[in-house]
């Protein structure tokens, strides 16, 4: 029983920070239908800027808890200025070409954004580990688990909601989804487009960013950190459904799960497992779990 | 004709001075220098760990070498009295790019001999390449053994010991210390380092500890860096010793995610190649850590002038003492400065010619800051080197991990003798093992 316990709790703490990478990728595609291939890369540079918020806030003697706050405030400002000046100075210049156009210039922003990390962060491992003994241990299912992993799930849950919220709720949530649906009805309608997409792709980059930030006081930041991530992100959009945030959430579960499974039950299996449920996916459902079929524009 | 004479004349005089002038501000030439080809990571995963301690070890003493600044027995300027030239690589990229690079090395750049690498991957690459272009290669570093024990080369040396060393001398340490391990966990990179290591632990065990039980036994990805789960299986199976051979960037995440999860508490924790982590952790690192250096390196070095020279003179350049990559490259610069000077001993002083330094360098011993480098195995190709194991413990008062506990491992002890393959060795009972 213990043993099913942990399965699940380490199956849904990684699932909680994939989920908001993977929501951020979702969220683009199904706005811009843009496979963002540089969505990793948004995660990295979360990482990166929470630690040197972090680094910064040790470096003046001031506590822990500021330094939390500090990396999710200058991630958020940081990530979605980023956010902005690509889409409104690269992509806007690319729409209604060729998606494998898009997709190429998203690829080179990942090359360009790997160099510029390694410009300004070097190519040695950082750490900014302060914020991660904030929440103290919590003993379950007979192990220690640390409160900041545990913290990552309602963080989680409570974007996942709000993007879910935002999205059906709001007038501003009804303009985004009726751009989804049809875009050129959206127009006639007198909805901005181009604001939409400039939003929409921020708001992408800021959840990548975010997820990096919330995960950065666990790891060691280092080259080659985007392009994991990008590959995990990808998997689960593919099982949930490209564009579908529910989708987003099942696909990162069930991901987190697997790979806690396999880690404990058949560690030989680990990356397989990820792929085989991918796979599995996509025989039955090649549009994934939650895409709904949308019917063909004559 | 006596203008034409005395333009003559002019025109030889300048000409004549023009050529001296050009004698003297010519580059030395190939016999004076030594070009050396140094291979070594300055970007990627494993730049800081071990890379970068690695270029910088190879610049300090190439440096001092050729000021004649180094004590005996290497007072010698350069190698020989030829000055080195350091032609230095970047290792980041693959083994493809390796080979590429490595051929670049011996037939663009002309380099007398190419020393360097660290991934064991690269080594298993570029090992045939050189021995296809008969030209010297010094592996520094790499771990596998696999090299000399699936291959036979003869232009191919390595002046470091193998992975087995590692984990005989972590087995024997435990052993002399009566650590209990009645049952064991493993967590290793997914690669040849971390599956050979895994290997050589696994067989040493079962030999000193007949009736171990290995219960978790993990192979993450190489750079993974998120170990939540895999610290969930280790805790939950409660072994009495975890062992890991992960490294650099990897192997830091693994403790800052371990230590908060209570895993040094409930394990102990035996790490093969741990102490180029000690001066970032800090008193992050857990105390009471079993760890290994790949060597008698580091804080774990033993007294001797060559020693004390280098340990304080690198640490007076780059503001950190050595760790075992900068140990690694400073005794493979030693060993071919020896068998190059053999060499020339040999030849009347002429620099000698790849055959020539090749049967110089075949069985060649020398004195290097971790203790004598022994080439005794695969026929003189691979090197034997004592060991040091110690556990650690924060030292608040210099703000550094301290390595106490140190115990010393005769090279013949922790190493296989010649002939016979690492885990052939290690499943035999380690027979014919020299420990007193």
């Amino acid at each position: 029983m213990n043993s099913f316990l942990t399965i699940v709790l380490d199956g849904l703490i990684q699932a909680s920070w994939l989920f908001i990478v993977a929501l951020g990728l979702t969220l683009v595609f199904g706005v811009l239908k843009i496979l963002n291939i540089a969505h990793g890369s948004f995660y990295a540079l979360g990482a990166y800027i929470a630690a040197t918020a972090v680094t910064f806030v040790a470096a003046h003697s001031l506590p822990p808890s500021v330094g939390f706050v500090a990396m999710l405030a200058s991630v958020a400002l940081i990530a979605s200025a980023v956010g902005l000046l690509l889409e409104r100075g690269l992509l806007k210049m690319f729409y209604g070409r060729d998606e494998v156009v898009l997709l190429l210039v998203t690829y080179a922003v990942f090359l360009i954004l790997e160099d510029v990390t390694k410009l300004i962060w070097g190519v040695n491992p950082i750490y900014a580990t302060q914020p991660y003994e904030l929440f103290g241990n919590v003993a379950f299912a007979g192990l220690y688990y640390v409160g900041y992993d545990l913290l990552l799930m309602p963080i989680s849950a409570a974007v996942g909601f709000a993007v879910w919220f935002g999205l059906n709720r709001t007038v501003t949530g009804k303009i985004v989804l009726a751009v989804i649906h049809n875009e050129e009805m959206s127009v006639s309608m007198g909805v901005r487009v181009n604001r939409v997409y400039a939003v929409a792709f921020a708001f992408g980059v800021l959840l990548a960013a975010l997820a990096g930030a919330l995960t950065a006081p666990k790891i060691s930041m280092q080259p080659g950190l985007s392009s994991d991530v990008i590959i995990l992100s990808f998997a689960i959009v593919v099982i949930g459904g490209l564009g579908s945030v529910e989708g987003a959430a099942v696909g990162a579960i069930l991901v987190g799960l697997a790979r806690a499974a396999s880690v404990h039950l058949v560690p030989q299996a680990e990356l397989f497992m990820i792929y085989l449920i991918m796979a599995g996916v996509l025989m039955f459902r090649p549009e994934g779990l939650f895409k709904r079929e949308a019917a063909r524009r004559i | 004709m006596d203008r034409f004479s005395r333009i003559n004349r002019s025109a030889v005089f300048l000409s004549v001075v023009t050529a001296t002038a050009l004698a003297l501000v010519t580059p030395a030439s190939a016999e004076d220098t030594f070009k050396l080809g140094i291979v070594t990571f300055l970007s990627g995963p494993a730049a800081d760990s071990f890379g970068v301690p690695a270029r910088n070890g190879g610049q300090f003493v190439i440096d001092q070498l050729n000021k004649g600044a180094v004590p005996s027995p290497y007072e010698k300027v350069g190698f020989g009295g030829m000055k080195i030239e350091p032609v230095i690589i970047d290792e980041n990229g693959g083994a493809t790019k390796q080979v590429q690079e490595l051929r670049n090395l011996y037939q663009r750049d002309n380099v007398d001999a190419v020393l360097g690498y660290i991934g064991s991957g690269d080594c298993l690459a570029v090992a045939p390449i050189a021995e296809e272009l008969k030209k010297m290669l010094v592996l520094m570093d790499c771990g596998t053994p696999r090299i000399f024990e699936e291959a036979k080369y003869n232009y191919v040396f390595r002046t470091a010991a193998h992975a087995t060393m590692d984990n005989v001398g972590l087995i024997r340490y435990m052993k002399a210390k009566n650590v209990k391990m009645d049952t064991l966990s493993a967590i290793n990179q997914d690669y040849a380092w971390g599956q050979d290591s895994r290997a050589d632990f696994v067989a040493a065990a079962g030999q000193l500890y007949p009736n171990v039980k290995l219960q978790t036994d993990l192979l993450p990805k190489f750079g993974a860096g998120q170990y939540g789960t895999e610290i969930s299986a280790l805790v939950g199976a409660g072994s009495d010793v975890v062992y890991s051979s992960l490294w650099g960037g990897d192997l830091q995440a693994f403790i800052l995610q371990a230590a908060p999860r209570g895993l040094p508490k409930r394990s102990q924790l035996v790490f093969s190649a741990a102490d180029h982590v000690l001066p970032p952790l800090g008193d992050k690192m857990p105390d009471g850590t079993i760890i290994g250096a790949r060597g008698a390196y580091g804080l774990m070095s033993q007294k001797s002038p060559l020693n004390d020279w280098f340990f304080k003179g690198y640490e007076a350049v780059n503001g950190v003492y050595p760790v075992q990559a900068a140990y690694r490259i400073a005794q493979s610069i030693f060993g071919l400065k020896a068998a190059v000077e053999k060499a020339m001993a040999k030849n009347g002083g002429k620099k000698p010619s790849t055959d020539e330094l090749v049967a110089a360098m075949t069985g060649l011993e020398w004195q290097s800051p971790g203790g004598l480098i022994q080439m005794r195995l695969a026929d003189g190709h691979q090197a034997i080197q004592p060991i040091a194991i110690s556990r650690t413990k924060y030292n608040p008062d210099l703000k550094r991990v301290d390595l106490v506990d140190i115990q010393y491992f005769p090279a013949e002890c922790v190493n296989p003798p010649p002939g016979v393959k690492s885990l052939d060795w290690i499943k035999g009972g380690m027979q014919g093992a020299k420990c007193n």
